[in-house]
This record gives C-alpha cells, sequence and structure tokens, in this order.
C-alpha cells in the first residue's frame, strides 16, 4: 500500500545525483506542487527524464531554470530558453531522444526488457554509435532501457491502493513511467477510498505507487 | 490577397494539402504550418485528427473562456474533443504514429530533397529544440506531406539535391506542397504536379535546386 506524504516530504526524498522522471508534456500532467517544493529546496545535480523541458516558469521547467539539473534525455526543448541557454553554454548534457523512442525505452525498463528494435532514427545522427539488427530483411535501431531511482507522475485521481486514474491529455508520460522506476511519487487532485474507482477506469494499476501526494 | 503574403501562402498550401485527406481518413498535423490543414477540410469529407501527446479525434480550439487546463496539442494550444474522441498514453500514441497506423501526417520542413529525406529539427549550432515526434511520425505514417515555403528567407531553395541539415529521417518523404509547387517524390526525382496560380513553370523550375520532372499538362492550384 502506498504511504500518504505532502509535496515538502516528497521533494526532500530526491537527492542529488538521482535520476528522476517526470510525466508532462509542455506542463500538463505536471506534478507541478512536488515541482515547486524541489525548486524551493534546490537540490542540484538531478538527471532529467521527461517528454520536453516544458516552459521556463511552467512545469519541469522550473528545475532547469533553478539550474537543478545536471543533465537530461529529452525529446523537445524548443520551449525552454534555460536548457538551450545552459546546453549552449555546456552546463547541462543532454541526450535527444525521439518521443516514441523514449517512451518504448521506458517501457522496455518497467516491462523487463534488454531493450527495443525500433526504425525511428535510422539514417539520422540518432543511430550513432548504437547496434542495427536486421529483422526479417528490415533493418532496425537497437535502443536501450531507460529506468530512474524516481518517477514523479500526476493523476487526477487515486484510490488508497495507488490505483489511478487520468484526466484527458494530463495522461501523457505518466502511465509509462509509473512502471520504470525504483519508487515512484503520484502527485493526484483527489483521494478516494478503496473500492471507489470502478475497476475497469483504472489506467495504472496501485502495484506501482510508492507514495501518493494530494494536492 | 497578396502572393507574397505568409496568410496567403499558409492558407494556399493547408487548403492544397487538405485536398489531399479521403473520407475517414486519420492524420497527425505538425505544429505550426501543418495545422492549416484542418481549417480546410473538403465538406462531406470526416478526417480524424490525432495530436501525439495523446488524444485522436481533435476538434477546433475552444472558445475564449472554455479551455480545460488538461486539453492541449503538440504545441500546446488548447483544443476541444469531439464526439468520438479518445485519450490515450503516450506509448499507444507512438505505436498508432511508428506502428503505421496514421494514413497520413504533416510535417513543416527546413529541408527535402530528391531522395525523399526530411530535415525539420535542428540547424547545428544555432537552434536544437529537438525532434519531439517527428522522427517517429515521418518513420511510420503510410504518406508523409511536407508543408513549407518554397525558399527561405534569403530565396534559397528549401528543396535540395541533398539535405546539408541532419535528417529527421531518411527517404520517407511522398509530397511537399509549397506556396509555389506541389511536388511528389518518387524514385528519387522530383515531380511537378501542381504550380501556384499567377506562377510560371520557368519560375518554379529557377526557384528550385534539383531537376523537377515536369508534367505535359500543367494543374493550376490557389485560394
Amino acid at each position: 500500500m502506498p504511504k500518504i506524504i505532502d509535496a515538502k516530504t516528497a521533494a526532500a526524498m530526491i537527492k542529488p545525483n538521482d535520476r528522476v522522471m517526470f510525466g508532462s508534456f509542455l506542463a500538463v500532467g505536471c506534478a507541478e506542487t512536488i515541482v515547486d517544493e524541489m525548486v524551493k529546496l534546490g537540490t542540484k545535480d538531478l538527471h532529467l527524464i521527461c517528454i520536453a523541458s516544458d516552459y521556463d516558469d511552467k512545469g519541469v521547467g522550473k528545475l532547469l531554470s533553478n539550474k537543478q539539473i545536471k543533465s537530461a534525455q529529452v525529446s523537445h526543448l524548443g520551449t525552454n530558453k534555460a536548457i538551450q541557454e545552459q546546453y549552449n553554454n555546456g552546463e547541462i548534457e543532454v541526450e535527444m531522444v525521439p518521443q516514441g523512442t523514449l517512451m518504448e525505452r521506458i517501457r522496455a525498463k518497467g516491462a523487463g526488457l534488454g531493450g527495443v528494435l525500433t526504425p525511428t532514427g535510422l539514417g539520422t545522427i540518432v543511430e550513432e554509435g548504437k547496434e542495427i539488427l536486421t529483422i526479417d530483411g528490415k533493418e532496425f535501431l537497437l535502443e536501450k532501457p531507460i529506468g530512474a531511482e524516481w518517477a514523479v507522475i500526476k493523476a487526477e485521481k487515486a484510490d488508497k491502493m495507488g490505483n489511478l486514474v487520468y484526466s484527458k491529455t494530463a495522461r501523457n508520460a505518466n502511465p509509462v513511467m509509473a512502471t520504470a522506476a525504483e519508487k515512484v511519487i503520484v502527485e493526484v487532485n483527489e483521494i478516494v477510498e478503496i473500492g471507489e474507482i470502478n475497476p475497469e477506469d483504472v489506467i495504472t494499476p496501485g502495484i506501482f505507487i510508492d507514495y501518493i501526494v494530494k494536492v | 490577397m497578396d502572393r507574397n503574403d505568409r496568410k496567403y501562402k499558409r492558407i494556399l498550401i493547408g487548403k492544397r494539402i487538405a485536398r489531399e485527406l479521403n473520407d475517414g481518413d486519420w492524420c497527425n498535423l505538425g505544429i505550426g504550418l501543418p495545422t492549416e490543414v484542418a481549417n480546410h477540410i473538403p465538406e462531406g469529407t470526416s478526417v480524424f485528427f490525432q495530436t501525439e501527446n495523446g488524444m485522436m479525434g481533435v476538434g477546433p480550439a475552444p472558445a475564449e473562456g472554455q479551455e480545460d487546463k488538461d486539453l492541449i496539442n503538440a504545441g500546446g494550444g488548447f483544443i476541444t474533443a469531439l464526439p468520438g474522441a479518445c485519450y490515450f498514453d503516450s506509448c499507444i500514441s507512438f505505436g498508432i504514429i511508428r506502428g503505421g497506423h496514421l494514413d497520413m501526417t504533416v510535417l513543416g520542413g527546413l529541408q527535402v530533397d530528391e531522395r525523399g529525406n526530411l530535415a525539420n529539427w535542428m540547424i547545428p549550432g544555432k537552434m536544437v529544440p529537438g525532434m519531439g515526434g517527428a522522427m517517429d511520425l515521418v518513420t511510420g505514417a503510410k504518406k508523409v506531406v511536407v508543408a513549407m515555403e518554397h525558399c527561405d528567407k534569403k530565396g534559397n531553395s528549401k528543396l535540395l539535391k541533398s539535405c546539408t541539415l541532419p535528417l529527421t529521417a531518411k527517404e520517407k518523404v511522398n509530397l511537399i506542397v509549397t506556396d509555389m509547387a506541389v511536388i511528389e517524390i518518387r524514385d528519387n526525382k522530383m515531380y511537378l504536379l501542381e504550380i501556384a496560380e499567377g506562377l510560371t513553370v520557368e519560375e518554379v523550375v529557377k526557384a528550385t535546386e534539383p531537376e523537377l520532372v515536369i508534367p505535359k499538362e500543367i494543374i493550376y492550384f490557389g485560394i
């Protein structure tokens, strides 16, 4: 059963050099309250894994503006000036991962797979240093799993078992990230009693969840 | 409207690409210029638009004050959900994209070459916004259409013999629609299909770096 904690306690569990994945797409579906507490606490040298670096003042971008990130795996950083500056100055190490590849690499980790074979990135700089395998006459790029110490995700509602329901496009990378970290913290708008969520509606099974933070 | 007006070009390109869509198609529009396509779907044609952050059945932007903070498109703009819409996570979303389930995708471009290579995600040393979902979209969609202006700000052709910028995907572009022409890429050649009203074949040829295969009969497109 997950523990119910506050955002400040959640933020304090994350230590320097930890890898942290955030389910967020342009700050929608972001555990914004936990991010705010992390900014207040100022824990540095984090490794960030997310779809996009959001905005300078919204979503995971706030951690970048506050210079708490030493390296990142992202698919897009065009909406965030802080990361672009830090990237151009060599202050931050960034691996650009195609969005679909990023999701599957995370999924592979969570599902216990040794990697994924994808056609995405073939013939581009993404293939550099990676193995290319031919399966049934077709070429694929071998992409390795991505895991983390922490997944900090956002859902609309949790029951006390940690079963999660999401809201519209705020779902995005949250369900897959819930599967791929050693510890998973979910920020929710509502906590309900066990049995109050129809089992058919559960998107993330509670087995993946360690901590629940209620906004 | 002036042919050099950006808005005119946007409508011209969007309207022409919309005609590539068939009734019942599933389609993904990239951010920027490609979104214009959604404004010109021919009457009686029903097309379902995906947004790769996790939804099929994207509707128009909401009225002011009706925005839902959890409902955005891949460009971060507020959207609505049409009847029959559904939400899904990023893995399903990119499974739809990479798995060949989309009939068509429309993306912007910095450069396209005659082999169908596309570059649209970075300018080394200058701009590195990242590929986002573009590499998956170009790799997986059944038909890849590039929407872009024919020439860059300096007047140089964005259609090239060989791309010089880092590629988004190799040999995947099927059709290019610009403010000057509609060009199909087949067998490592660019086939001129249509030219914009008010232009001559010579003008299009002059503005295009690679050799164009010229049709016997010229078809014009306009707004």
